[in-house]
């Protein structure tokens, strides 16, 4: 039986896979994220402890500092960063996070605004699939 | 909503300014995409809060732009380094971080802009024109701007300020457009402690809008006619430390808001906060985080940098006795030549003043470690000082933190 697919709009560009993991609030990368390990370090986060190192990170919405786009661009640098961001909201500070590390680093983090009705479907899954391209992407569930 | 581009837009992305402007333009399409902005505009000038060192992908960014050829193309000026280039010796960082820390900042100036290395930019020769379409990072200096001068920026950061200032141009959303300039938030002031200064009536006010305006531009009653231009830096750099504040009116006071009808656009406003003097009682009190009394390692003023005013009411109160605990005064390196055209400098070393220059206290690694509690009189500075330095601060007005140095303890005035 085929996975379903889901669209979403691309961001970014770029196609990954990996485990998923959903953050139940926004997170300030700015504060929040050590860049060099990947674990959040934001104390009041329900996700606090956690690792974004290459999962398929759920995050509904973006908040706090610009300089969160730095801390983004760093972890991925380090290999520490998400291997795909999926969102509900357009967020500026994540996506231009993501935009120079794929500038830099040819370090492809795909960033994808999802849809609401599929957000509980996608987060069920053990891992996704993104592939998000110029003229839309799409997000199906791994094996 | 798709985006707009103009022939300049174009001719930018393909690279006909250059590889920087286009790896620049790149990114702004992104940006613009992200937060809904139908087109770009031109812009004046920029303020580019990028030469604090944090880690590596900001120096590559940077060094990026240079190998590409590229240039600023209105005037930039350049916000705080991690290293202070004319007292590079009071640096007591790693020499790792030192270096890429002057690294940062000399790859920016390459770029062309301006080495002026300050967070007053407002308070230089760089100073916007009311209405003036900017985009600049650091958010006092966003927040002076917007208010006090009636320029226009949304409240840009991490390689967005940056490559504005590389094509000149910035997303036609937020506070560039009229109609999201006018004040959602009424705030006012009912009644003031008698014995309170201007300077700390402005840091209360500032801390609270903060706190309590959200992402609502306020419009501030109340507030006395006699509050200087300092104590209105003051007042948008708290509010932009413990909120999100990128725009604030006083009415009868900042150029936007000659009456409360016009700050509010005719609207009524959507919040109503009223402050009384127990309120801003409290919100002084909650910036010190050690009781009065408290033993004193060293005072730190000029968050943001001292102007040549700040610098003329402090003189006066540094006779007699010589302080038992350091003064640090931040300061630009334009307002550091002045002091010394002045004759300045001198009397303030005699005093036990420490000037830094191109940095401030609270983002570097500039005092010896375990230093003790830290007093100033900056609401940013108590606001971020104890995360960023882990230390313990009292907050005061400039009178107290100069009574307090030359005692070494927190006194209240």
């Amino acid at each position: 039986m085929n996975a379903p697919t889901f669209d979403a709009v691309t961001l970014v560009p770029g196609a990954a896979s990996g485990p998923v993991l959903k953050l139940d609030e926004p997170l300030s990368f700015w504060g929040g994220l050590d860049s060099a390990t990947g674990t959040i370090i934001d104390r009041s986060h329900p996700q606090a402890g956690a690792n974004v190192a290459g999962a398929m990170l759920m995050m509904p919405a973006g908040r706090g500092s610009s300089s969160g786009s730095a801390t983004l661009a760093e972890a991925l640098r380090l290999g520490c960063g998400p291997a795909a961001i999926l969102m509900l909201e357009r967020d500026a500070i994540v996506v231009v996070g993501a935009m120079v590390a794929a500038e830099l680093y040819r370090l492809a983090c795909p960033v994808v605004l999802a849809n609401e009705r599929d957000w509980k479907t996608l987060a069920a899954a053990a891992s996704l699939v993104v592939e998000a391209g110029p003229n839309g992407a799409s997000i199906s569930a791994g094996l | 909503m798709s985006l707009d581009l103009s022939p300049l837009d174009r001719e930018l992305l393909r690279g006909a300014h250059g590889g920087g402007a286009a790896f620049a333009m790149r990114l702004l399409v992104r940006f613009a995409e992200a937060v809904d902005a139908p087109a770009f505009i031109d812009i004046e000038g920029s303020h580019v809060d990028g030469c604090l060192y944090h880690g590596r992908a900001s120096l590559d960014f940077a060094e990026r732009m240079v190998d590409l050829g590229g240039k600023v193309r209105v005037p930039t000026t350049l916000n705080v380094g991690s290293v202070d280039l004319i007292h590079p010796e009071l640096f007591r960082g790693t020499k790792e971080h030192a270096e890429n820390g002057v690294k940062l900042m000399r790859a920016h100036l390459e770029l062309g802009c301006a080495p002026t290395f300050t967070c007053a930019p407002y308070q230089s020769v760089f100073r916007p024109r009311f209405g003036a379409q900017i985009a600049w990072g650091e958010s006092n200096a966003i927040a002076f701007a917007n208010s006090v001068i009636g320029a226009r920026t949304n409240r840009y950061g991490d390689f967005i300020d940056l490559s504005c200032a590389m094509t000149g141009r910035a997303p036609a959303y937020g506070l560039h457009l009229t109609e999201n300039r006018v004040a959602r938030a009424l705030v006012e002031i009912a009644s003031i402690p008698d014995e309170w200064d201007l300077e700390r009536l402005a840091v209360a006010v500032g801390h609270t809008i903060g706190r309590r305006c959200g992402g609502l531009v306020p419009a501030i009653v109340g507030l006395p006619s006699e509050v200087s231009e300092d104590d209105l830096k003051a007042l948008g750099a708290a509010a932009a430390s413990s909120g999100a504040v990128a725009l604030f009116h006083v009415v009868g006071l900042t150029p936007e808001a000659p009456d409360l009808e016009t700050a509010c656009g005719g609207r009524a406003p959507e919040l109503r906060v009223e402050l009384t003097a127990e309120d801003l009682r409290e919100a002084a009190r909650s910036l010190s985080s050690v009781a009065d009394g408290a033993p004193l390692g060293a005072v730190s003023l000029g968050t943001p940098h001292f102007s040549l005013a700040e610098f003329a009411r402090l003189m006066p109160m540094l006779g007699g006795v010589r302080p038992v605990a350091d003064i640090f005064v931040n300061c630009s390196r334009a307002t550091l030549d002045e002091l010394r055209k002045r004759g300045w400098e001198e009397p303030l070393r005699a005093a036990r003043v420490t000037l830094i220059a191109d940095t401030c206290v609270y983002v570097s690694a500039l005092m010896r470690p375990g230093v003790g509690t830290i007093m100033t009189n900056s609401g940013k500075c108590a606001y971020y000082a104890p995360g960023n330095l882990g230390v313990e601060v009292a907050y005061g007005s400039l009178a107290e933190c100069v009574a307090s140095a030359r005692v070494g303890r927190v006194v209240r005035l």
